[in-house]
């Protein structure tokens, strides 16, 4: 939901509806070596972030989901859905990878976003 | 003179940090009849320097520690200065004048000059670049510094120097701190702890050098580095300097009043000339000079009181030592030197980097150090001001007020415990009983209005507890916590969302959410967790259990490991096992590559590094054995461990293993606010550790000795006693009735030794063995409640339940992920 596709990019790609996201979980997409955790909020909104908290790796994907971010399930880092940055007193960032959702599709772009 | 009244007194203070801003405060409550003018060196009104370091981290800002505004000035009539500064006093024509001209008269003066940073006279040290760590301006250049980025080189590992690294460190800077002695604080901590806390600031990325001697400072234009005379050079784009203040007595010096290390003043803060006081960090009283904020207060109100004809005078005190680093708690009182017919009593716990040390002179306290867990710190500071004889409590002395008398944790009980005397505020020299008579006499109800009223707490807040404890103890009833909820979504306590739940028949998280007002959409990690389990334990049968608001753990039946594999561990009932289980069990570990398998301490076997996606087939293959889920990672019965007793054992009285096992089948399941372990033994030779077990049960020969709320983890607790019963039924009733009176109060994450400290072990002695009415209804409700939970969490997902937890939702290999073209 938070990119365009562009059209230089050959890189979305169909992983599946909404309703294979547990609401306030995720679900994870293996992209080669890379592990994606795809997040669906309690209104539905849908995020990607690579599955690896930027603290010691933590799978983000088994976190508890709220309030637009994710508490990493190994040291309760708290990281944005949306930018992928720790929040308050800890410092890293996780990828994000753009997601369009188009009715219940959901299409995640296997780049990592800006 | 004018017709009625006589002028007022022309009172003029020189400086403007706080404690001339306290001494007005003191002045304006007596009505001090004074006109007064304030120089201020800073171009600003007078802020918590204190609080700078909270400023410098980005965790406040400053108008937040503004003291006194404009308005309040204006409102006393006081003529504020600012960016003055005065340069002589005329002690003859009894007038002060400033760098710009500005001259005004007195009558009485106060000296409030305070210190200057000490800045070692190395070669480089007026290199654009470097600094001191003093007042806002500094602040402002060091966030000014930090956002060019680079290395920050921080002179000097004391409690200034500490927190400038700290806030450095917050604002993105690489941080070294450079520190003369062998380690750090070596004034406020000793060794032991100085090392827990260089252990904590570097895991927070912060170097630290300790025995580093500066040679020069190098740079052309601005600071560019530094040497060190071992050789060493430490690249730098900012260096602070935090190695020591000195009493800024120039100005006192000129006007040629007495001085020592600071401006000489008698215990009424009178300087050598009898018109002129002085005040602060400039200040000397009986051969000694202040830094820290609690004698200075005091000095403000002895002058104040001076100034106004009333008697009062300056005693020193030992003052506390705290670190305002967020995250860091430690703190230290009195002499921790070591000496000639000193006695140390040390507690260390390695596990969570808590120390401890208590210092004895003929069984008085004389000094304490803590670090990790610091709560104490006010009880020892207490011991050490009344010179109490500690001789009674010497044994338990060092694990605390909670440990002394009958052993009630209970904050509330540690206040109530507390002398009228006795300081709570330590900033603000502000006892017990002056809080309790604001509180009564002002009709005082929140934190806020105390802070208002008396100043405690109000300073670095570290009292904010004890003050609170306070109300509620005055208010009983009529207080209503405000702060501390159970998380940050929430001004409600645990104890509070429980009670409402039930009161308001609130039977889903988002009812909560909603009646209860939370200040989040859909909480957050902390709350969600504890409200799940409080539905799930109020409404047996009712409440669909949200696995979203369960710990991954407790989600997919496993441990998380920290490299996010899992691992299992199957249920042995009372510890026993069979050729046919380990069979199984062997069989699944090579089956599916387990790496390791390990016995735990409570006699179940451990298959460490389990891949997520192998769970459901673990299990199924465990199933297929007859093995089900052990519930290690659950808040929630774990094991029960046994001793082989009268079946084997030559001293075994009763037949612990057979106990055992009804026990744990009976309990297993359940859900409870934090992790439930029991233990049956055959004898008090108690191999089976029954003692320190949330629940224990020790067979004897005339029957069972029925124990709770012992703790071994993070905590080292012994049990409590709660009775001998003559048959296993009674014991299985008891247990049950117990445990569900735990889960119906119980706080989320509170052990049962918490809960039993919490509510009393009488009441829980008078609801579960003197009352066969009450016990009989806590039991029924519990085996009602697991008509719900004794399911195998391991063979439902082998049948398909949340299947989704297990499988990726896609998967693209390598080739895939080429671009198309």
């Amino acid at each position: 939901m938070n990119a365009v596709p562009t059209p230089a990019k050959f890189d979305w790609r169909l992983i599946g509806t909404v309703d294979d996201i547990p609401i306030q979980g995720a679900r994870c997409v293996e992209a080669g070596d890379t592990r994606i955790a795809v997040f669906r909020t309690a209104t539905d909104e849908i995020f990607a972030l690579e599955d690896r908290c930027p603290h010691k790796k933590g799978p983000l994907s088994q976190g508890i989901v709220h309030d637009g971010c994710v508490t990493c399930p190994l040291h309760n880092w708290v990281i944005s859905l949306s930018s992928g940055t720790a929040q308050g007193a800890d410092e890293g960032r996780t990828a994000t990878f753009p997601v369009r959702v188009t009715g219940r599709d959901v299409y995640l772009n296997l780049t990592p976003g800006a | 003179m004018s017709s009625r009244q006589p002028d007022p007194q022309k009172l003029v203070i020189i400086g403007n940090g706080m404690a001339p801003g306290r001494l007005l405060e003191h002045l304006f409550e007596a009505r001090g009849a004074y006109d007064v003018t304030i120089f201020n060196a800073e171009p600003r009104v007078n802020y918590d320097r204190i609080m700078l370091s909270p400023v410098l981290s980005g965790e406040k800002s400053f108008d937040e520690i503004v003291i006194h505004d404009d308005a309040w000035y204006a409102d006393r009539g006081i003529t504020l200065h600012r960016g003055e500064k005065v340069v002589a006093i005329d002690r003859v024509a009894r007038t002060v004048t400033s760098e710009n001209g500005l001259t005004a008269a007195y009558d009485k003066l106060v000296i409030a000059t305070g210190s200057t940073p000490f800045i070692i006279p190395v070669p480089g040290h007026d290199l654009p670049g470097v600094l001191a760590y003093r007042d806002l301006d500094d602040v402002t250049a060091m966030q000014a510094a930090a956002t060019r980025g680079g290395r920050a080189v921080v002179i000097g590992g004391g409690l200034l120097g500490l927190e400038a690294a700290a806030g450095l460190k917050a604002q993105g800077m690489e941080v070294t701190v450079l520190h003369l002695m062998p380690s750090l604080l070596e004034r406020q901590l000793d060794p032991a702890a100085g090392y827990l806390l260089q252990k904590e600031l570097e895991r927070r990325g912060i170097e630290i050098r300790c025995g580093a001697d500066t040679r020069e400072i190098l740079g052309g234009d601005r600071v560019e580095g530094i040497a060190l005379k071992d050789g060493t050079v430490i690249e730098a784009s900012l260096v602070v300097m935090a190695v020591g203040i000195r009493p800024n007595i120039r100005l006192a010096r000129a006007a040629g009043l007495d001085l020592g290390r600071g401006i000489v003043t008698d215990a009424q803060m009178r300087t050598s000339d009898p018109d002129i006081l002085s005040v602060g960090e400039c200040a000397e009283v009986d051969g000694r000079v202040y830094g820290l904020v609690a004698p200075l207060y005091q000095m403000a109100r002895v002058a104040a009181a001076t100034l106004t004809g009333a008697e009062a005078a300056f005693c020193h005190a030992e003052t506390p030592t705290k670190l305002k680093v967020t995250g860091i708690n430690l703190y230290s009182v009195g002499d921790f030197g070591d000496g000639p017919g000193r006695e140390d009593v040390v507690l260390r716990d390695a596990a969570r980097g808590s120390y401890r040390r208590v210092i004895l002179r003929d069984n008085r306290v004389i000094g304490a150090v803590l670090y990790g867990e610091v709560a104490d710190g006010a009880w020892y500071s207490e011991l050490l001001t009344s010179g109490e004889d500690v001789s009674a409590m010497r044994d338990t002395l060092i694990f605390g007020q909670a440990h002394q008398g009958g052993g009630a944790a209970d904050p509330l009980s540690a206040v109530a415990n507390l002398p009228d005397a006795a300081e709570i505020c330590g900033c603000n020299g502000i006892c017990k009983g002056a809080i309790v008579d604001a509180i009564r006499d002002k009709g005082l109800t929140s934190l806020g209005e105390v802070r208002a009223r008396t100043k405690a707490s109000a300073s670095c807040g570290s009292c904010s507890g004890p003050v609170e404890s306070l109300l509620a103890l005055t208010l009983g009833d009529g207080f209503r916590k405000t702060t501390e909820g159970m998380c940050g979504c929430t001004p409600l306590g645990h104890g509070e969302v429980r009670r409402l739940i039930v009161a308001n028949r609130l039977k889903s998280i988002p009812a909560v959410m909603q009646e209860l007002e939370w200040s989040t959409a859909n909480g957050c990690a902390k709350c969600r967790p504890a409200l799940n389990y409080y539905l799930l334990a109020e409404w047996p049968g009712d409440y669909v259990d949200d696995q979203q608001s369960r710990f991954i753990n407790e989600r997919v039946h496993a441990n998380i490991q920290k490299d996010g594999t899992y691992s299992v561990v199957p249920r042995m009932w009372g510890g026993m096992t069979s050729a046919a289980e380990l069979r199984a069990i062997a069989d699944v570990v090579d089956k599916f590559q387990i790496p390791d398998v390990k016995v735990t301490g409570g006699q179940r076997i451990d298959l460490l590094g389990v891949r997520k996606e192998d769970l459901p087939a673990v299990w199924s293959d465990l199933n297929d054995a007859g093995l089900v889920s052990g519930h290690a990672y659950a808040k929630g019965l774990r094991t029960v461990k046994t001793c082989v007793g009268s079946t084997w054992c030559r001293f075994g009285t009763q037949d612990s293993t057979g106990l055992g096992i009804r026990l744990e089948k009976f309990l297993w399941g359940s859900w409870t606010p934090a992790k439930v372990k029991l233990a049956v033994t055959g004898c008090p030779r108690n191999c089976a550790e029954a003692t320190c077990k949330d629940i224990g049960v020790i067979c004897v020969e005339s029957g069972y000795q029925i124990v709770y709320g012992g703790a071994a983890g993070l905590h080292i607790q012994g049990t409590t006693e709660l009775g001998t019963v003559a048959t296993e039924d009674e014991v299985i009733e008891i247990a049950a009735a117990l445990t569900q009176m735990y889960r119906e109060q119980g706080h989320y994450l509170e052990r049962i030794y918490r809960w039993a400290e919490r509510v009393g072990h009488d009441t829980i002695r008078a609801a579960i063995l003197d009352d066969a009415v009450s016990r009989r209804a806590y039991h029924d409700r519990f085996v009602f409640s697991q008509k719900f939970s004794q399911t195998d969490p391991w063979s439902e997902r082998v049948s398909g339940v949340d299947k989704h937890e297990f499988n990726p939702l896609a998967v693209f290999g390598r080739q895939e992920m080429e671009p198309a073209e």
